[in-house]
């Protein structure tokens, strides 16, 4: 009986890892094979594309082309600093108004929801001319700011829509309890409810950070400036200039996963952590 | 009051866009759509132009093709695109000029170099103003691989005919793909096949002006003639062209396994960077021994100056030397294909390019078809020729269903093709 | 504070939670954008250059002149394709992959989760040219890929074939969002309590039916989610077909969506220019689109589905 449970359990076992394996191959092997072919001779990326750099197909070409051009670990400092400051703006204003939205009844609350589920439906580049209008007469044009507002309102409708979603089955009793201990409003917030809501939060910032990070519309309409430009315009400059030489291309696209990558490294443990901790609670 | 805050502004981002510049320096800022031809400008076209003009700082700002009127469209209207815009031939830079985005630069003493037929890309229709200097045209024909032409033992053809023996001769020998042409991104059918060869059937200009006076259509047999003939390319291309993009196309052949590249005149500089082995290039095939040659000799480009740049005198003293016959020079020598639109007389070191334009000796120049005029309406039919083109090709759409759709399309909008 | 205060005042907490939300999206993205809608109402005269109000002119130009209308609902047809590929493919592997993952004692679980979520990391500029790569007839990765399986003989220039270049596309899409479904619903798994599913396996109920029985009606509002929003990212989709097939979303439009139609009006391409009027009406209807679908989910879905307070 037992026997046959543990051998039930490792067939599945070993079902799952076959599944999950099969995805994975699907999901890693064109960038996989990106970073293969960004090592080597123009021939041998034609020749052999499934094959590894060798010793006689290794060229570091590709690299010496666009390093040369660009400023590239500048690029990086930039899209890291908007999409992080983005990112705290959308988790705290988005997370204040969600719990606002779900916790309280107040008049015109449903219609507040809507009105902030709109931005959801339309994209925010429809309005590019009326944002630009907005930062050249705020003076924000090439700046950070430009683009982090930007940002903010376009995550916050999601991050708003999914919050409270998860606000909406945060326990009564635990914010009444909070209350009689005479708790204030903010407090509860802080202090109770958002500990609970991480992994939901984690998630958001996910979603959050990704469009932020890959946007290209934006940094060239508002912060085309070489101070401000953002890792992703500076990629695509390449992808358009070396469109024909694989070597400098290939090279460019592996230097704009590779930091995304990194990122989600290290941000994947704090999401984990956070996704397991509100489940264990 | 809000006007002078904008300029402060956008003089305040200009300057801050070009890092540390000397307070009384002006810099100009360049929009473009040529981001291959980056290097060439910092590298060479700048530098020369700030030797002779201390004072002014050049900044050359290109954003990929496809993007380029969208983004320049809504910086024009926010107010912050760059002192200078490279112009789209034709209604693309008109559509600019009707908007109050470009200048009116007849007064510009340099325009005096530049003939009639070189300014009428950037001229309103009436003749009244020219609102870009213009830079260079190209033109159309067919570059091969001379190695591959010897091995397979094949000469040069000159008429259609021969053109058509020569591919299948490829085809039967085997060792290249005879022509390297994909439609995945559907311009090349338009560009690189149906105007390249179309010219000879409709008569180049001819044809052209019959089709804007309303006296020829889009489904007469010279329209059509020529989806026929490329329609015949099919068997040719390589395995799966449909799915093969311009890159594709260009490293195809650079990497000689095509013999035959339908081609713009601008390949020629990436093409001599990237083959090894020795380039050719021949005209478009006649239809017929005897027949008259016209070749497509397209005014591709120009800049213009942005109606609101506040830097407008350096930028005007910019515009100035893009007359003379420094630029020029320096200019069709470092993009050689882009032929100079000047009147000066210019020594070309390539070979390749010498022998584009040596056909303007035997042949009647011509624009595109669909750039000037008939580009002006819902649908667009330049747009419209990608597509139709593409399908021809691919062998989708027949060639005449092909011509009735873009004459149904121009019939719906423009007066003197209805009824 | 302390105690609960017998008057009520103004509960001045609420504008402070929600002012700062409110004033940056209204500012930054409802100001803008109502300034593009409103110009669907307008249009420019080609000759004096004069922009004038047409009341719904537009609007019935897009539905009714077949040169607007047939590319318009061309695309419409198109989008919801694309849109039922996702809810088809995407979604259930999304949940798949979750439920795998989060058997227990599934060694290596993390490098699975990170690998599956990469492509959703990447810019739809790498996506786009990564798979122009690996479907290239001339690079013939593919090719030689599906010929070792035996299968070279279903090769295609998938994206340059009418019958093939939409479904392609919609897959290299799932490929690149699966990991958003799986994310949520791994989350939304892991919040389950410990003490239903002990409840439920003393009950017996265990494996796929546990699955099906148990932990599936409990995630079920956040597959609502992901469906609501998987439509709003569907009929928002553009990048990815500009990027591959360019602004003509080929051949012959049969890729074309409402994104890729929206932009090509709005901006122009190549000598084609911008009609801001007609753009800004397409983008009008895509926007009441959006919130038919949104209104549907809302009204009639979330209603129907139990939470549950965990």
């Amino acid at each position: 009986m037992a026997f046959s449970r543990a051998r039930r359990n490792l067939i599945a076992e070993l079902g799952a890892h076959a599944i999950l394996l099969t995805f994975t191959v699907i999901a890693l092997f064109p960038v996989l094979l990106v970073l293969i072919n960004s090592l080597k001779t123009k021939k041998a990326i034609f020749r052999a594309p499934l094959a590894p750099p060798d010793a006689e197909t290794f060229d570091l070409i590709g690299y010496a082309t666009v390093l040369a051009q660009g400023n590239f670990p500048f690029y990086f400092w930039n899209s890291l600093f908007v999409t992080l400051g983005s990112l705290f703006l959308v988790l705290l204003l988005g997370a204040m108004a969600a719990f606002a939205l779900s916790e309280y009844r107040f008049p015109f609350n449903r219609f507040v929801a809507l009105y902030m589920a709109l931005g959801i439906m339309v994209p925010i580049r429809l309005g590019t001319v009326g944002i630009l209008n907005l930062m050249v007469a705020t003076g924000l044009v090439n700046t950070h700011w430009a683009l982090i507002l930007v940002y903010t309102a376009q995550g916050l409708p999601l991050s708003i829509f999914i919050l409270s979603e998860f606000m909406a089955v945060v326990s009564k009793d635990l914010k009444a309890a909070g209350r009689i201990d005479g708790l204030s409003e903010y407090a509860i917030f802080f202090r109770l409810v958002l500990p609970l809501v991480r992994p939901a939060m984690a998630t958001v910032a996910v979603f959050t950070m990704i469009p932020i990070w890959n946007d290209l519309w934006f940094p060239l309409i508002l912060a085309p400036a070489e101070e401000t430009k953002t890792l992703t315009l500076g990629a695509q400059v390449f992808v358009g200039q070396f469109v024909s030489n694989w070597n400098a291309i290939l090279a460019a696209m592996a230097l704009a996963i590779i930091p995304v990558l990194i990122l989600y490294l290290i941000f994947s443990r704090q999401l984990i952590r956070g996704i397991t901790a509100g489940a264990v609670k | 009051m809000k006007t002078a805050l904008r300029g402060a502004l956008l003089a305040a981002t200009v300057l801050a866009a070009c890092g540390p510049a000397v307070a009384e320096d002006v810099t100009l800022t360049i929009e473009s759509w040529r981001n291959d031809d980056l290097s060439i400008w910092q590298e060479t076209i700048i530098p020369a132009f700030e030797a002779k003009h201390p004072g002014i700082k050049l900044v050359f700002a290109p954003v990929a093709p496809t993007q380029y009127n969208a983004a320049l469209n809504a910086k024009l209207e926010g107010g912050t695109a760059g002192d200078l815009i490279t112009c789209r031939p034709f209604d693309g830079s008109l559509d600019l000029y009707a908007k109050g985005y470009l200048a009116k630069l007849n007064d510009l003493p340099a325009l005096e170099n530049f003939s009639e037929v070189a300014r009428s890309a950037w001229t309103t229709d009436d003749g009244s103003a020219t609102f870009c200097v213009p830079m260079a045209a190209v033109i159309h024909g067919f570059i091969y691989n001379k190695d591959a032409f010897a091995e397979v033992g094949v000469e040069v053809p000159s008429t259609q005919a021969e053109f058509m023996d020569v591919l299948a001769r490829l085809k039967d020998e085997g060792s290249y793909v005879p022509m390297a042409m994909g439609t995945l991104d559907q311009w090349e059918a338009a560009t690189m096949a149906y105007q390249n060869i179309g010219p000879m059937y409709w008569k180049g200009e001819e044809g052209r002006k019959a089709l804007i006076a309303g006296t020829a259509k889009m489904t007469d047999p010279e329209w059509v003639k020529p989806l026929e003939v490329i329609a015949g390319w099919k068997p040719y291309l390589g395995d799966g062209f449909e799915a093969q993009a311009y890159a594709d196309s260009q490293n195809l052949f650079t990497l000689g396994r095509a013999a035959i590249f339908p081609a713009g005149s601008w390949e020629i500089s990436g093409f001599k960077r990237d083959a090894d082995f020795e380039l050719g290039a021949f005209p478009p095939p006649l239809p017929a021994a005897g027949d008259k040659c016209y070749i497509s000799d397209h005014n591709d480009i120009a800049i213009g100056l942005n109606a609101a740049s506040p830097n407008a005198d350096a930028a005007r003293t910019f515009l100035e030397w893009m007359g003379t016959k420094e630029f020029a020079e320096l200019y069709s020598n470092s993009l050689p294909g882009f032929f100079s639109l000047s009147s000066h007389e210019i020594t070309l070191d390539d070979p390749l390019a010498n022998e584009f334009v040596s056909w303007r000796k035997s042949c009647d120049s011509t624009i595109r078809s669909a750039a000037q005029i008939l580009s002006r309406g819902t649908p667009n039919l330049w747009s419209q020729m990608w597509g139709v083109a593409a399908n021809v090709v691919n062998g989708t759409q027949s060639p005449a269903d092909a011509a009735a759709e873009m004459q149904a399309g121009l019939a719906a909008w423009y007066e003197p093709q209805k009824n | 504070m302390g105690g609960k205060p017998q008057k009520k005042p103004f509960p001045w907490h609420i504008p402070v939670f929600l002012a700062p939300a409110v004033l940056i999206y209204t500012l930054v993205m409802i100001l803008p954008l109502a300034e593009t809608l409103r110009l669907s109402f307008f249009q420019r005269d080609a000759v004096s250059q004069a922009t004038s109000y047409v009341g719904f002119a537009n609007y019935a130009r897009l539905f009714f002149d077949p040169f607007w209308g047939g590319p318009f609902f061309n695309a419409l047809g198109n989008n919801l394709y694309f849109f039922v590929i996702h809810m088809l493919v995407q979604n259930p592997i999304g949940i798949l992959i979750a439920a795998l993952l989060s058997m227990t004692h599934l060694p290596g679980k993390k490098f699975y989760r990170t690998a599956i979520f990469l492509p959703t990391l990447l810019s739809f500029v790498v996506v786009g040219f990564v798979w122009k790569l690996m479907l290239s007839p001339l690079w013939g990765v593919s090719k030689d890929m599906m010929s070792s399986v035996g299968l070279g003989h279903l090769f295609m220039p998938f994206l340059g074939k009418e019958e093939t270049a939409l479904t392609t596309l919609s897959l290299i899409s799932v490929w690149q969002f699966v990991g958003i479904p799986m994310m949520l619903i791994y989350a939304a798994l892991l919040s389950i309590p410990d003490e239903v599913i002990e409840a439920a396996e003393c009950d017996g109920v265990t494996g796929l039916s546990q699955f099906f029985k148990i932990k599936l009606p409990l995630i079920l509002p956040t597959v609502g989610i992901i469906s609501i929003l998987t439509f709003v990212g569907n009929f928002n989709a553009f990048d990815l077909i500009y990027t591959t097939q360019g602004p003509l979303a080929g051949p012959n439009f049969s890729t074309d969506l409402l994104g890729t139609i929206l932009y090509r009006t709005f901006y122009g391409q190549q000598t084609q220019p911008g009609d801001p009027n007609m753009g800004a009406a397409i983008a009008t209807v895509m926007f009441f689109i959006i919130l038919a679908g949104v209104a549907v989910y809302l009204f009639v879905i979330q209603r129907k589905l139990t939470r549950y307070e965990m």
